[in-house]
């Protein structure tokens, strides 16, 4: 009801600015044409308020308030769940998958970034010398981008497939014998950790080599005259040129894997025996995994991914200020 | 100036755009209050468009009863959450088509009225295959169909190795029979130890084949049952791929015709025949069937503000489950009919679907005998169990005694 107030106030008033306007403005009318403009002004905001209150606020409000409520199916349709404060968190702490999870989402993170991002820079670099075929080439590493996540990953499960895999059968053939990529605890998580870094090279690799080009080439030059050979082009020069495009790579590279859950749950379901298991598909399986949901430790477990998420964001602003005197 | 009267303007569009969406999503509610002769319903199968078989017999269902239908099909996997959305939102559909063990989560939420406070007659069903929609006595779905498990086996494989499939009997002499069949280079079983529902719903006919209850998941007999799928797959009996395949992957390797033995369920039959597999109950233990668990949908009629729907409801339903329609459904889901007239005129029609008509009536639901919403905690512990050892991660009787740990304090 309010909002339709608001909606006829300004319109009627829009109407009378129209005609005050049309005729010679007055002095005495300037306080209340500021007013009008504030007015203006925050109707320009509104779309973007209501959208992000709507959007990111709400389900945010909404996911920790799950998670401060003791919710079961019953609770979650009348909405009488009682508040148990940080319960679900304790809970989450000492579950037994607690701390397998942390350390599967912490190696996977760290991995699958680094060898990304080094991937990626190589790449880069490769292509920056341009040759023949060098756009083709650079075009067809975009190919893991641009494939559907479900196609790549159920791809991977069949070539890593212990009996009739590809690989399985690469291997016998040169004497090496049966791995068991997916359905062993100790290689579950190489596994998707292989098919994680290859779908993330090409995203390293654009970003990286649209920094290389925003490198002036008289540094390069200037190098070259004084006689620097490649490899200290490349620590000298290309490396602390590139560190912005770098850090928001890295920091991308961060939240994008944190959150990565199609791929891990395409290939193993997080299995076998919670080797493969990172935060994700735990929170996931708590919500959805079972007849049962369990919506607020699933929840709980939601929020550290934000936490942990936000904390790198700050730190990456953090350290941009520090890059950026001015 | 002209500029400025311009954006005034904008803002003033851009407010009363919200002010309009905020206001026409407040009044949808009220709106669908009021006496609507459009019925919702809801099912898991997206395979059916509007063209369909299935979708012309809801109709003339609804036709029958004076109403319209409109029809959603959801991802099997999709629906249960949405379910509870709607109901928490309180828009259920008027009939609700799902799988069987959410039944009695949705039952649990207080979403779904019970046969006594919609009317609907479910004194025909097969008593074992309605029992997945019982709980303490309340009756919250009837089955469209019902599907299950068997041993579905291929006779050239059996018969180069020099296996009789008349000697399989139980358990010993089904080991035996596969230590034949890799002995004579083939490969043995295979089924789904996927560490989902999936699997658990595998494993069932072994555990209550070797007499085991879901109450106490460390019991000896539960303990035979783990030990028998570990030892299949130490022993290179079933391939290591058994802990990642689900049954469509299994169902897969099975059709490579290297296999002798494949656990799978009621939807394989036509693609069975086609290869000339046949098939026989899963032995139990020391011989005879061993129960499967019953899979397939429910209709069920969710929470209502206005009770006055759930007649019409409960007509379509009936109609939907009256004989005639029910054999045409299930012969197209290939599932079997849920009441015994249904399923004399499906056996009279095709007379190979008698060991499947005998496997679905020693059948037993997942959620009966009152475990209802106890099921989902059990099951997930028997799955993890079941990854465990299968994996080598824990020995069998070590990974149930955790999984009883963990289901008794989830159950708490």
């Amino acid at each position: 009801m309010t909002v339709t107030q608001v909606r006829t106030e300004p319109t009627s008033r829009g109407e009378q600015v129209g005609a005050a306007q049309s005729a010679a403005p007055t002095p005495r009318r300037r306080p209340s044409h500021r007013a009008r403009s504030a007015l203006v002004a925050w109707a320009f905001v509104a779309p973007v308020v209501v959208y992000l209150a709507l959007f990111y606020a709400f389900p945010l409000i909404r996911n920790i308030e799950l998670s401060v409520r003791d919710y079961t199916v019953r609770s979650f349709i009348d909405g009488t769940a009682p508040f148990v404060g940080i319960d679900n968190y304790l809970a989450v702490f000492r579950d037994a998958t607690f701390g397998p999870a942390l350390l599967n989402t912490a190696a996977f993170t760290v991995l699958s970034i680094v060898f990304q991002f080094a991937i990626g820079l190589a790449l880069a670099v490769f292509f920056f010398r341009r040759f023949p075929l060098s756009a083709t080439l650079r075009a067809l590493f975009l190919v893991p981008w641009l494939l559907p996540l479900l196609v790549s990953a159920s791809t991977w499960s069949w070539m890593l497939n212990s009996e009739s895999g590809v690989v399985n059968a690469f291997l016998e053939a040169v004497g090496a014998g049966q791995i068991n990529w997916l359905t062993s605890p100790q290689f579950s998580l190489i596994s998707v950790l292989i098919a994680n870094i290859w779908i993330g090279v090409p995203f390293n690799l654009v970003i990286l080599y649209s920094g290389l080009q925003s490198i002036p080439e008289e540094v390069y030059e200037a190098a070259s005259l004084d006689g620097a050979n490649g490899w200290q082009k490349f620590w000298r020069i290309t490396f602390p040129l590139l560190r912005p495009v770098a850090a928001i790579t890295l920091l991308l590279g961060l939240v994008y894997t944190l959150k990565v859950f199609d791929i891990i749950w395409i290939m193993t379901r997080g299995g076998p025996a919670e080797s493969s298991t990172t935060f994700a598909i735990w929170s996931y399986r708590l919500g959805f995994g079972s007849t049962l949901p369990d919506f607020s430790p699933a929840a709980a477990v939601g929020n550290l991914l934000i936490v942990l998420a936000f904390v790198f964001g700050l730190l990456y602003i953090r350290m941009q200020r520090r890059l950026d005197p001015s | 100036m002209n500029i400025s009267t311009r954006a005034r303007l904008a803002g003033v569009l851009a407010l009363g755009v919200v002010a309009t969406g905020s206001l026409s999503a407040c009044s949808t509610p009220s709106d669908g209050e009021s006496a609507n002769s459009e019925y919702t319903f809801w099912d898991p199968y997206p395979q059916y468009d509007e063209t369909s078989e299935w979708a012309k017999v809801i109709d003339a269902c609804a036709e029958e009863a004076g109403v319209t239908i409109s029809r959603t099909a959801f991802d099997t996997s999709d629906l249960t959450s949405k379910a509870l959305l709607a109901g928490q939102q309180g828009n259920s559909p008027d009939i609700l088509l799902i799988d069987n063990p959410v039944i009695s989560t949705l039952a649990e939420a207080g979403l779904l009225t019970t046969a006594e406070e919609n009317g609907l007659d479910v004194s025909e069903i097969e008593e074992n295959l309605i029992s997945a929609g019982q709980t303490d006595g309340d009756t919250f779905g009837v089955p469209i169909g019902a599907n299950t498990l068997a041993l579905y086996y291929n006779p050239e494989v059996l018969e180069a190795a020099g296996v009789d499939i008349a000697e399989v009997t139980d358990w010993e002499s089904l080991t035996a029979a596969l230590e034949k069949v890799v002995a004579a280079g083939k490969s043995g079983i295979t089924f789904s130890g996927i560490g989902t529902e999936e699997g658990s719903f595998q494993f069932l006919p072994w555990y209550w084949g070797s007499g085991a209850e879901l109450t106490d998941l460390a019991s000896e007999e539960a303990l035979s049952a783990l030990t028998l799928w570990t030892d299949w797959v130490n022993k290179g009996l079933a391939p290591n791929s058994v802990i990642g395949n689900t049954q469509t992957t299994s169902w897969e390797e099975f059709l490579t015709g290297e296999f002798a033995f494949a656990e799978n369920g009621t939807w394989q039959k036509a693609s069975a025949a086609e290869q000339g597999f046949e098939v026989i109950p899963i032995p139990a233990a020391d011989g005879g069937a061993a129960p499967a668990p019953t899979g397939g949908e429910f209709l069920s009629i969710p929470v209502q503000s206005d009770d006055a729907r759930y007649e019409a409801s409960a007509q379509i339903i009936s109609c939907l489950t009256s004989t005639d329609n029910l054999v045409e459904t299930d012969n197209s889901l290939n599932y079997i009919a849920p009441t015994a007239a249904a399923q004399q005129e499906q056996l009279d029609a095709d007379p190979t679907l008698a060991p499947w008509v005998d496997a679905v009536g020693s059948a037993q639901g997942r959620t009966g005998d009152d475990l209802g919403t106890d099921y989902p905690i059990i099951s997930e512990q028997l799955w993890t169990a079941v990854q465990n050892a299968l994996t080598g991660a824990q020995s069998p009787a070590d990974a149930l005694a955790d999984a009883q740990t963990q289901a008794e304090e989830g159950l708490e």
